[in-house]
């Protein structure tokens, strides 16, 4: 198991820490969550499949004792799966759902920067879908250097009724 | 928001600590004896009301700290002997006991109040009390001792208040304290600085006054010591009074003032002076025992995991290390790791255990509700309340425990007269008893009652359509029955049990722990029920199997046997369930690959040289199923985790646990599985 970085809750975080995103790159766009809710980046391990479980969701994998359920994001939004690269991660956060905040790892392609973006600089999500990620996933885009920036909602993504069996995949709720 | 974060955490202490204290005062209630009595109990019991009152009064609780000032008035006057201990008495106290319950939870949720049952309840008190100062639940405390101190020949107090240095910190306030002083008298205050504070080392958190008080009224020392409940740990405090004579001159009549006047001679100065008032909480919990949050556990114990792998991991490379000499040393060192590391995680799963106690005590309770209840007279014997069980089994035991309980109650133990007629005493007992046996635990729920009427449950059974007319069934195999679903042998169903929802719950629930209950009766002498439940649920033996690709884990306790089953015994039957022939019985098969809908690139693996296959037979709740597997291997002891944790709760699977690898493995939820394979059947025969 590598653990290259690692964001223990005793870490000195500054309020200006808020504003921060750790991106990532997933089909050649490149996505961001909020950095205060990134736990660790994790490379590749085995996982453990888990029976009757939809297609997205790999297995889970012991992260130091826990038991943490790790997704594949391309498959989440519906892309075309490549085999595990070199630079392919897996993010570990923290998600806040309805009832209990839960670790959840998620594959993506590679991490790529963090940046601090303030709100002024994120726009809500034109009505039409973008790169077949539902809008209700997105919590807003912002440019950074001339390069598009998804930033993700994964309350929402990963929340208990999203990764429950029978959910619908983000696609068919676009379409 | 970190201020109402903090007074929230504080208030939950608070709640906590009360309901313990409440829990304290049950037990010492239920423990007096009319005519008799103890001053020992009757001043622990004091004690609580007395410090749930201060508490409640501090955090403005007034309904509360106003309820329970009758009820400290009460038991004041029995512990001056005022008043004599009666059964009446005991009663009215238990349903205050009750209404304080009921007052803190409803607090703690928000919830609304039950007015009417604290009203009828004050009424109760305010009765016995007759001419009582408390007239309604609208006089305040406050307000009470504010005529108190009306009075002439008020006394004068000095209070010396020296604080820790830290005491803000622990988020208490001073002024907080004062202003409630002052809700009791006439108040100066005089604040001190503290002599030897270095300018540069001043730490504007830390607190360096101390303040001398003077407070004129007529309370006891214990009001004013009240006021200081919360702090009486971080701080230097004395309490004198100028004039003690002045209230006994003043007011001969008045219970509190005369019998705490007696007390006060020679008056306390000792900062100690509010011991006594926190010994009685520390007693009744185990003595020397620390409260701790129940995740910092949880998490203690996943790291002691953790270790326990890693050193697995180590003894399989020292194991590799080859026969150089060099190596015996790391080998030694690394069994002493393997002994401390097993020792280490054996001590860790300790702290979960908690002694049976807790549960056994709320049965004192019960008890003596239902039996007055029902006019029966019942003694309630308890024994091996030490034994100590995981907290979760515990918890999960509790609703179990109950049903049994008031069904031993309800259909066991007869009416008075009843027992007189068949020669058995008039008292019936129940017996309550837990004790280790092999590696289990052992809980009995045994009375001296009726005990089953076998010939009835045949009957019953056979209209029911449980057994059929023709069966042939053994004594002991007809009392098992009343385990069946919808089963009640209740008469005539009244709203304590015997509704038919009953015992078929209760050893689903035991079994969902991965015990079993068993029951032996006999008719006329009474009845024992046996439960064995596995000493902890975070721990298990567990045999582990290959599925395709992966491993899985079967509890080894759930495994009857394992056998090799040619292809040709095999039964498929019409609505696709299949069954395959072992012995006499028919059993369902499940095929893991199948049920867990695995994408294997393994081939399924033959034995018995064609195609033979491998299943693991098991049983719960009486009932077996095959599961198909590929290979068996090793049995160890694994920690059980929770998938829901971060995931949710996966059909067929109890959790997961981590091997000595690091990989994670799933654990096979036996019962689950076996009653799905029931349900399935049941469909399938509803379909043909």
């Amino acid at each position: 198991m590598t653990s290259e970085y690692s964001n223990s809750p005793d870490d000195q975080l500054s309020a200006g820490d808020a504003n921060q995103y750790l991106t990532f790159v997933l089909n050649g766009e490149e996505y961001g969550v909020e950095i205060l809710r990134v736990q660790g980046i994790q490379g590749w391990d085995t996982v453990t499949p888990i029976p009757n479980s939809p297609d997205f969701v790999l297995g889970v994998m012991n992260l130091r004792g826990a038991i943490v359920p790790i997704i594949d994001l391309r498959k989440r939004f519906n892309m075309e799966t490549i085999p595990h690269g070199p630079t392919t991660v897996i993010i570990v956060v923290k998600v806040e759902s309805a009832d209990k905040p839960r670790t959840i790892g998620m594959v993506v392609d590679g991490v790529s920067e963090v940046y601090r973006l303030d709100d002024a600089n994120i726009q809500a999500l034109p009505e039409v879908g973008a790169s077949g990620v539902s809008s209700d996933y997105v919590k807003g885009l912002s440019t950074v250097d001339e390069k598009m920036l998804i930033l993700l909602n994964i309350d929402k993504l990963f929340s208990g009724n999203e990764l429950n069996h029978d959910a619908p995949t983000p696609m068919a709720k676009t379409a | 928001m970190s201020i109402d974060m903090d007074m929230k955490e504080i208030h939950d202490i608070f709640f906590e600590e009360s309901e313990e204290g409440i829990d304290v005062m049950e037990s010492g209630l239920l423990g007096l004896e009319p005519g008799n009595a103890d001053p020992e109990l009757i001043n622990t019991i004091f004690r609580v009301a007395h410090s749930i009152k201060g508490g409640a009064a501090t955090f403005g609780f007034t309904a509360i700290s106003e309820f329970t000032h009758g009820v400290e008035t009460l038991l004041d006057q029995l512990r001056s002997n005022q008043r004599a201990v009666s059964e009446d008495l005991i009663e009215v106290l238990l349903g205050a006991v009750d209404c304080v319950r009921g007052m803190l939870a409803a607090l703690k949720d928000d919830a609304e109040l039950d007015l009417n049952s604290v009203t009828e309840c004050q009424e109760k008190i305010n009765a016995l009390l007759g001419s009582a100062p408390v007239t309604s639940a609208a006089d305040s405390v406050a307000d009470t001792d504010e005529v108190m101190a009306q009075r002439p020949g008020v006394k004068t107090w000095d209070i010396e208040f020296r604080p820790d240095a830290n005491i803000f910190k622990t988020g208490n306030e001073p002024i907080r304290i004062f202003r409630e002083l002052e809700s009791l008298g006439k108040l100066n205050v005089f604040a001190e600085l503290a002599e030897d504070v270095e300018f540069d080392s001043v730490d504007p958190e830390n607190c360096y006054c101390g303040w001398v008080l003077e407070l004129e009224a007529d309370v006891d020392a214990e009001a004013i010591e009240a006021a200081f409940e919360w702090v009486k740990e971080q701080c230097d405090l004395k309490i004198h009074c100028r004039n003690p004579q002045a209230a006994a001159a003043a007011d001969t009549g008045a219970v509190e003032s005369a019998n705490t006047v007696a007390q006060l001679e020679p008056p306390k100065s000792e900062s100690n002076a509010a011991k006594p008032a926190a010994a009685p909480a520390a007693a009744s919990r185990d003595s020397g025992s620390i409260r701790v949050n129940i995740d910092k556990i949880d998490a203690l114990l996943n790291l002691v995991g953790e270790l326990v792998i890693t050193q697995s991991m180590l003894a399989r490379f020292g194991e590799n290390g080859g026969e150089r000499g060099a190596n015996s040393g790391l080998r030694d060192g690394l069994m002493v790791l393997e002994r401390h590391t097993r020792e280490l995680q054996e001590s860790a799963m300790q702290i979960r255990m908690l002694p049976i106690s807790s549960s056994f005590s709320r049965f004192k309770r019960l008890v003596r509700d239902i039996s007055s209840k029902l006019g029966k007279k019942v003694e309630l014997v308890l024994s091996g309340e030490d034994t100590e069980l995981d907290k979760t089994v515990l918890e999960k035991m509790s609703d179990p425990l109950v049903h049994l309980v008031r069904n031993s109650l309800d259909h066991g133990i007869e009416m008075p007269e009843q027992r007189l007629a068949a020669g058995k005493p008039e008292v019936g007992t129940l017996k309550l008893s837990a004790y280790h046996e092999g590696g289990s635990i052992v809980i009995e729920v045994e009375d001296d009652g009726a005990g089953l009427n076998a010939k009835r449950i045949h009957q019953i059974a056979i209209e029911r359509g449980v057994v059929s007319e023709t069966e042939q069934l053994s004594e002991e195999q007809i009392h098992h029955l009343i385990f069946q679903p919808g089963f009640s042998t209740a008469e005539a169903v009244s709203d304590l049990s015997g509704r038919g929802v009953g015992m078929d719950v209760v050893r689903r629930n035991i079994a969902d722990l991965g015990g079993r209950i068993d029951i032996h009766s006999e008719q006329g002498k009474g009845s024992c029920l046996k439960i064995r439940l596995p000493l902890t649920l975070a721990i298990l033996d567990g045999q582990l199997v290959r599925v395709g690709d992966d491993v899985y884990i079967f509890s080894l306790r759930s495994i009857v046997e394992t056998v090799l089953v040619p292809p040709n015994q095999i039964k498929r039957l019409a609505g696709g369930s299949v069954v395959y022939r072992l012995r006499e019985d028919y059993i369902p098969v499940v095929r893991l690959r199948e049920r867990f809908n695995l994408n294997c690139s393994a081939p399924r693996k033959t034995y018995l040289e064609s195609d033979g296959e491998l299943m693991v037979v098991v049983e719960s709740d009486g009932k077996r199923l095959g599961l198909f597997v590929d290979e068996l291997l090793d049995q160890q002891q694994v920690v059980i985790k929770s998938l829901e944790e971060n995931y949710m709760p996966v059909t067929g699977l109890a959790g997961a646990t981590i091997l000595g690898d690091g990989n994670v493995a799933m654990i096979i939820d036996v019962p689950g599985l076996v009653r799905d394979a029931g349900d399935a059947k049941a469909n399938d025969s509803n379909a043909a």
